[in-house]
């Protein structure tokens, strides 16, 4: 069960609007390779897990990723706070100020709205560890491309601060696919087979 | 009255989020005793400045204990907002 902490889990402080930026990050709230999917994606996953380490770090990891949820939202909605229509539409945002006006809606950059075909929760320990670990590179790799594209350090600062959790995240689950593929081969001990079967 | 607040939500956040670095590294090395130990004072170090906050800025939890007529949670600011 959640319980919400009236905070964020890293400040997002943004004193310049800028609504072009604003398209760009929300791609890591309603992206493929964005918050949302990662937390689905853990959140999913970890019901099926074969190993406690491995079901806590789902859950937990998972947690997290609702928390960056919240802060590329928080991002997003600092960046196109009070932005008059016509500066968002010359920003490139007329398409989405049309549907949403100023409200954070899961999507990518690309404007294609958020899908679950962008998971998978396959149930098989291995396959699900390893998509996750190629989840939280892609999600590395996201966060520097928008690093790159910003010059505003208040944007910069909680876009650097995402990319290290990815990081340590990757770390998290290399260990829980180590620790799973430890159980796995462990189960595989033969003993003697018992008398009156045939070899 | 606004720095003061923003400074100690900051020691909050940064005390909050060592512990919760320290347990996502303790979901994969349970028997960690030193890991364990440093999990428990960052806290019990939460803790204190969390009292210390909620009695002048209001909840940062579902309120446990009684304290105003005024249910406050709902109070500026939200998280998201600009401060």
């Amino acid at each position: 069960m959640w319980v919400y902490e009236k905070r964020l889990e890293y400040p997002v402080k943004i004193k310049t609007c800028n609504p072009k930026m604003a398209k760009y990050i929300i791609t890591q709230y309603g992206g493929p390779d964005g918050e949302l999917a990662a937390s689905l994606r853990y959140l999913s996953q970890r019901f099926s897990m074969p190993t406690n380490e491995a079901k806590g770090i789902l859950n937990d990891v998972g947690t997290e990723e609702l928390a960056h949820l919240e802060m590329v939202g928080s991002i997003v909605y600092q960046l196109t706070k009070d932005v008059p229509a016509d500066v968002m539409e010359k920003a490139g945002l007329g398409a989405y100020y049309s549907d949403h006006d100023h409200a954070i809606y899961p999507m990518s950059a690309s404007g294609v709205p958020f899908n679950a075909a962008c998971l998978q929760s396959k149930g098989d320990p291995i396959a699900d560890l390893v998509e996750d670990l190629a989840a939280e590179q892609k999600a590395r790799a996201t966060y520097e491309n928008l690093i790159n594209l910003s010059d505003d350090p208040d944007v910069i600062d909680p876009l650097r601060f995402l990319r290290e959790r990815e990081i340590v995240h990757f770390q998290r689950f290399g260990e829980a696919l180590r620790i799973v593929q430890d159980r796995l081969s462990e189960k595989k001990h033969f003993v003697a087979k018992p008398p009156g079967n045939p070899d | 009255m606004e720095l003061e607040r923003e400074q100690l939500l900051k020691e909050i956040m940064a005390t909050d989020f060592s512990a919760f670095d320290l347990h996502l590294y303790l979901d994969t090395h349970p028997c960690d005793q030193r890991a364990l130990m440093l999990y428990y004072s960052y806290v019990q170090k939460s803790g204190y400045l969390k009292n210390q906050y909620e009695r002048q800025y209001g909840p940062l939890n579902s309120p446990r204990f009684f304290n105003s007529y005024r249910w406050q949670w709902i109070d500026s600011p939200w998280p998201w907002e600009r401060q």
